[in-house]
C-alpha cells in the first residue's frame, strides 16, 4: 500500500492553477512562496489565489508542507527562529511579508484554528473565546457577552456551555476545546479562517457539525483548510490544492480534481493509492 | 511467505515468553527498589525533622510575650533578653529586598525566557547562574564598599540592596524555568488573535507559570531570611527598634548570632529561641502564600492541569 512514488512533476511549478471563475474577487494570493527552516526547503515556489467567500482545501501526504504553508499565511513564521519565508502573499493588496507591515494587524483579519486544541490553561470559557477581543482593547460587557454567545453558537458549542461559561476551559473535552478554539478564532471577526486539520480531534458528529459551520461561513468568510480526510475536502471545499514534498502539484476547483485530476500523483493520491 | 509468517510467529512466542517469564524475580527487585526509595527518604528528612525537634527542645522554653516583643537589654545583668527589634528587623527587611529583588528578578526571569535565545540573554545566563552561586558575604562587602560607604553609616537600604542581589538570580532562573514548561502552542494561539507580544506574556503565558514563579519567590524569601553575612557588613545590628531606613538595625540571624557569642545561660537559652522564630516566621510566610494562592487558584489553576492540554 505505501508504495513511495518518486517521480517529481518535470517542473516545480503549478499545474493548471487558473480559475476558470476569472470575474471572482481575490482574497489572498501567495507569489512565489518558498519557506526554509534553515537550509532545507520545504515549501517551493506556491502560488495560489484564494477566491473571496470560498472554502478552499489543501490535501497531501503528511510531511508535504501543508501546515508550513498555512502558516505563512499569517506570518506565524515570525515564531519560528529557523524558518524564513521568501515570496508574497497578499491579504486585500497589501503584501503580508512587506517590511513596513505590522503583522499584528494582519493576523487580526485572519484567524487561524490549529491542529491541536490550544485553550489557554488559566482562563474560563468565557474569557478564552472574547481573549483576542478583550486583550484587543474591547470592554464594553455588552458587545463581549454578544460576541462570545456569537462564536460558540457559530463554533456549535453554546448549547453545551451556556451554562458553565465561567468554567475553566481546560476542563472541557478535547473535541469541545477544538470547537472552543474555532470560536475563539471567529471572535475576533477575521475575513480569512485558517482551519489546520480541525476536525482531526472530533468524532463524527462533531465533524459534522463543524462541516455545517464551514459551510455556513463561506458565505462571509474566505477560509483555508488543511485535511487528511478527503471526502471532507470533497464535502466542504470549493477548490483544492493537491501538495506533495513542497510542491503545489494541482489546483482546480474541487469537483474536477477529484473527479478528472491532471497530474498523475494527484490521481493516485485521490483515489487513496499512497499517502 | 508462509515461512516467513512461521518464523515470525515462532520469534513472537519466543519474546513473549522472554517477557512473562521470572515475574517473582521482577516484584523483589519491585520491592526492593521501593525500600531504598524509601530509606533514602528517610535519611534526608532525618535531619530535617531532628533541626526542627533541637530547635522546640531548645527553644520553646524561652518563648514568651515579653521575649517576643522586648528590646534585648544588657546580656549578663539579669534581665531576660528579647528579641523584638529582631523580628522587627527581618520582616523589615525581607518586605524591602522583596519590593526591590521580586520585580527585577521576575522581569529578567520574563526577558530571558521570551526574549532571549542571542548572545545577550546567554551572557546574561550565565551570569545569573554565577551570581546565585556567590558566597553571600561577598555580596555584603560588595554592598558595604558601595553603599555603607558612601553614606558613611550602616543603613536598612545597604542590608536590603545587598539581600535583594541574592534574591534577583534565583527569581530569575525560577521565573525562565517556570515559563518555559508553558506550552509554546499557547504562544502561538495568542499571536495568531492578533495580540502583541508582551500581552500574550503578561497576560497569557505567565499566569499560567504563577505557580512556579511564586515558589521561586518564596524560596528566595527564605533564603535571605536566613542570611547572617551580609546583614553584618551592611545593617550592622541593633538593641533598639527600627528607627529609619538610614540607620543600623536588628535582624533575627544576626540576633542569633549575637546572642551565641556570649557566655551567659540566658542568652544561649535566648538564641534558640530566636532560632525557632525564625524558622516559624519563614514557615508562616510559605504557609501563608501558598494558602493564599491556592485559595485564589481555584478559578484560575495551571500547572497541576497542564498535562490535560497535551503537553
Amino acid at each position: 500500500m505505501a508504495t513511495v512514488i518518486t517521480p517529481k512533476p518535470e517542473n516545480s511549478t503549478v499545474v493548471d492553477n487558473q480559475i476558470k471563475t476569472s470575474q471572482k474577487k481575490y482574497k489572498m494570493i501567495t507569489e512565489n512562496v518558498n519557506v526554509y527552516y534553515g537550509n532545507y526547503l520545504a515549501v517551493k515556489n506556491i502560488s495560489i489565489k484564494f477566491p473571496e467567500k470560498s472554502v478552499t482545501a489543501l490535501i497531501g501526504p503528511s510531511g508535504c508542507g501543508k501546515t508550513t504553508f498555512l502558516r505563512c499565511l499569517n506570518r506565524m513564521h515570525d515564531m519560528t527562529k529557523s524558518a524564513r519565508v521568501e515570496g508574497k502573499v497578499m491579504i486585500d493588496d497589501i503584501d503580508l511579508y512587506d517590511k513596513s507591515i505590522d503583522p499584528i494587524y494582519h493576523r487580526r483579519k485572519v484567524g487561524m484554528v490549529f491542529q491541536k486544541p490550544n485553550p489557554f490553561p488559566t482562563m474560563s470559557i468565557y474569557d478564552n473565546v472574547i481573549a483576542g477581543v478583550r486583550l484587543n482593547g474591547v470592554r464594553d460587557k455588552k458587545i463581549l457577552d454578544e460576541i462570545v454567545e456569537d462564536s460558540l453558537k457559530m463554533a456549535y458549542l453554546w448549547d453545551e456551555v451556556k451554562d458553565e461559561l465561567k468554567k475553566p476551559a481546560i476542563e472541557l473535552s478535547g473535541g469541545q476545546q477544538q470547537r472552543l478554539c474555532i470560536a475563539r478564532a471567529l471572535a475576533i471577526q477575521p475575513e480569512v479562517l485558517l482551519m489546520d486539520e480541525p476536525a482531526s480531534a472530533l468524532d463524527p458528529i462533531a465533524t459534522q457539525k463543524i462541516e455545517e459551520t464551514i459551510t455556513e461561513l463561506k458565505k462571509d468568510f474566505c477560509i483555508i483548510i488543511i485535511t487528511h480526510n478527503m471526502q471532507q475536502a470533497v464535502r466542504v471545499s470549493d477548490y483544492t490544492g493537491f501538495m506533495y514534498l513542497g510542491d503545489l502539484i494541482e489546483f482546480r476547483e474541487t469537483k474536477k480534481l477529484f473527479t478528472d485530476p491532471k497530474n498523475e500523483l494527484t490521481a493516485k493520491y485521490v483515489q487513496g493509492h499512497f499517502g | 511467505m508462509s515461512n516467513i509468517i512461521q518464523n515470525k510467529q515462532e520469534k513472537r512466542a519466543e519474546y513473549r515468553a522472554m517477557f512473562r517469564s521470572n515475574v517473582k524475580n521482577r516484584l523483589l527487585v519491585d520491592k526492593i527498589m521501593m525500600g531504598v526509595v524509601f530509606a533514602c527518604v528517610l535519611i534526608a528528612i532525618t535531619p530535617l525533622l531532628w533541626i526542627l525537634g533541637t530547635l522546640f527542645y531548645g527553644g520553646a522554653e524561652a518563648l514568651s510575650w515579653e521575649f517576643l516583643t522586648g528590646e534585648p537589654g544588657a546580656i549578663g545583668e539579669g534581665i531576660p533578653p528579647a528579641i523584638g527589634p529582631a523580628i522587627q528587623g527581618t520582616l523589615i527587611i525581607i518586605g524591602l529586598s522583596s519590593i526591590v529583588g521580586i520585580p527585577i528578578g521576575v522581569m529578567s526571569g520574563i526577558y530571558l525566557a521570551e526574549f532571549g535565545g542571542n548572545w545577550f540573554s546567554k551572557q546574561i545566563r550565565f551570569f545569573t547562574d554565577v551570581f546565585m552561586e556567590f558566597p553571600s558575604i561577598v555580596l555584603g562587602v560588595f554592598a558595604f564598599l558601595l553603599i555603607v560607604l558612601f553614606l558613611g553609616h550602616f543603613s536598612v537600604w545597604a542590608g536590603a540592596f545587598a539581600l535583594s542581589l541574592i534574591m534577583f538570580p534565583i527569581i530569575a532562573r525560577a521565573t525562565e524555568e517556570s515559563l518555559k514548561m508553558v506550552p509554546w502552542s499557547i504562544r502561538e494561539a495568542g499571536a495568531a488573535l492578533g495580540l502583541r507580544k508582551w500581552i500574550v506574556t503578561l497576560r497569557i503565558v505567565l499566569p499560567a507559570a504563577k505557580n512556579g514563579i511564586i515558589t521561586g519567590i518564596l524560596l528566595s524569601v527564605s533564603r535571605v531570611g536566613g542570611e547572617t553575612a551580609p546583614l553584618i557588613m551592611t545593617i550592622l545590628g541593633s538593641s533598639q527598634f527600627f528607627s529609619g531606613f538610614d540607620s543600623p538595625m536588628d535582624a533575627l540571624p544576626l540576633r542569633i548570632w549575637r546572642f551565641s557569642l556570649q557566655p551567659y545561660d540566658e542568652a544561649r537559652l535566648a538564641g534558640w529561641g530566636a532560632a525557632l522564630v525564625l524558622v516559624i516566621t519563614i514557615l508562616a510566610i510559605h504557609i501563608g502564600v501558598r494558602y493564599w494562592f491556592i485559595h485564589k487558584r481555584k478559578k484560575t489553576d495551571m500547572i497541576p492541569r497542564l498535562s490535560k492540554i497535551g503537553v
